[in-house]
């Protein structure tokens, strides 16, 4: 069964250097309560595994502006100025990973993979580092999983096990980064006895899930 | 001179007369986006990359759906017949071979059929988005991009100088005045406007290509 705590109660065990998946694509589908609870807690030297950074002073960008974030990795950093200003003030890594390749290795790191071969990115700068084989007449990048301590996570309702359902395109990174780290925590909108959901409608299995964080509950109950 | 609408708009209409009843297309950001509106009368489903199956036209003022865009952060609506999905699975589709076509812009194709369209010169490397993927895994990929650069550079280059994208994955190239296509790794004219000469046509493209016996003329 999974907890249910306050967003500050949720996140508090977070130490700085820690490795945090984000879900949501820009804002849709990020857990926008945690990340408010994160930006009044003291850990930074943050690595964040996420797509985008936000904008500017938005989701991660509330962090970011806080000195929080030590590295980013995901894919789509551009909607956020203060990103590249970051970066060129050397304040910021930045790891840039093709979306799907990006959403691969975070699922392949749930499913107890060590990589995978795939094709996208060869012969351009992203293959760079990156050890590329030649298997069965073509040319891959050996593409690592990526782990997590944590992912923060958004879905719509939640039943008391920790079962999840999305909302639309809210789902995007959430489901597989449910899977990928040590501890998940997911804010949602509801939660609902255990049963009230259909066994066919749940997209994230209850094992995945640790804590459940109402959407909006950022006082300690 | 054409103005920037007028080439967009053409652009796009040409495009979109290269999908077919039934088709799963995924449309980049920009001119592609376009393509949607001239595809009346044709089943055509747009896949988005942030886990759509069948995006439908932008909602009415008031009307959005704050859970639902696109993978341009836009608001849309659905079809009916519509799926929602996770990025992994969605990306699946792409690499996988299962969405038919991709319609993407182009900063720079080359005579082999390679693409840069993802990193603009002096910008830093900072986002690429699904590009590379789509690119990598749709089984057509449609290059829809005005001629030139605004200050008149060839875009449909000998090699590309711009970082790339990916190697030999363009199968049709579609500008204002033209459509290429990449026959066995060799790049063939076959269609050019009326308001354009042979002559200037090689003047603004600086790949090497060949002029298809077939070539049409597209009245404009």
């Amino acid at each position: 069964m999974a907890a249910i705590k306050s967003a500050a109660e949720a996140i508090a065990g977070i130490a700085s250097g820690s490795r945090i998946m984000f879900g949501g694509f820009g804002r849709v589908g990020s857990p926008e309560t945690l990340i408010a609870a994160l930006a009044e807690h003291p850990a930074d030297n943050l690595t964040v595994i996420c797509n985008d950074l936000g904008s500017h002073n938005e989701g991660l960008g509330v962090l970011l502006l806080q000195n929080k974030i030590k590295k980013a990795i995901g894919s789509f950093f551009t909607p956020n100025p203060d990103a590249a200003k970051y970066y060129r003030e050397g304040k910021l890594e930045i790891e840039l990973i093709p979306q799907g390749n990006f959403a691969e290795a975070i699922r392949a790191a749930g499913a107890g993979l060590g990589g995978f071969l795939t094709p996208v990115g060869v012969g351009t700068e992203l293959a760079k580092g990156r050890d590329v084989i030649h298997f069965q007449g073509r040319e891959y990048i050996l593409q690592p999983p990526l782990h997590a301590d944590y992912a923060l996570i958004r879905a719509k309702v939640a039943d008391t096990l920790g079962n999840l359902v999305y909302s639309k395109s809210g789902r995007n990174f959430n489901p597989i980064m449910a899977t990928a780290a040590k501890c998940c925590i997911a804010e949602v909108d509801e939660i609902v006895e255990a049963g009230e959901l259909s066994p066919e409608e749940i997209i994230t299995p209850f094992l995945y899930v640790d804590i459940l964080v109402k959407r909006g509950s950022n006082d300690a109950d | 001179m054409l103005t920037d609408e007028e080439r967009k708009e053409r652009i796009a209409k040409r495009a979109a007369e290269e999908l077919a009843d039934g088709m799963v297309v995924n449309l980049g950001v920009g001119i592609p986006t376009l393509v949607a509106n001239y595809v009346a009368g044709k089943k055509v489903y747009l896949q988005s990359e942030n886990g759509i199956l069948g995006v439908g036209p932008y909602p009415k003022a008031g009307e959005e759906d704050k859970d639902l865009i696109n993978a341009g952060r836009k608001h849309v609506t659905i079809v009916p017949g519509a799926s929602f999905f996770d990025s992994a699975q969605s990306f699946g589709q792409i690499r996988g071979g299962h969405i038919d076509c991709t319609i993407i812009g182009g900063l720079q194709v080359s005579e082999t059929g390679d693409l840069a369209n993802w990193l603009v010169p002096g910008k830093d490397v900072l986002g690429v988005g699904g590009a590379m993927d789509l690119v990598v895994g749709a089984p057509k990929v449609i290059i829809a991009t005005q001629h030139t650069t605004r200050e008149g550079e060839a875009k449909i280059v000998p090699t590309c100088t711009l970082p790339l994208t990916a190697k030999q994955a363009v199968d049709m190239i579609i500008t204002e005045y033209a459509v290429f296509r990449f026959h066995g790794g060799r790049l063939i004219l076959e269609e050019i406007t009326s308001d354009f000469s042979l002559a200037d046509l090689r003047s603004v493209t600086t790949a090497r290509y060949e002029i298809s016996p077939e070539l049409k003329v597209r009245v404009v």
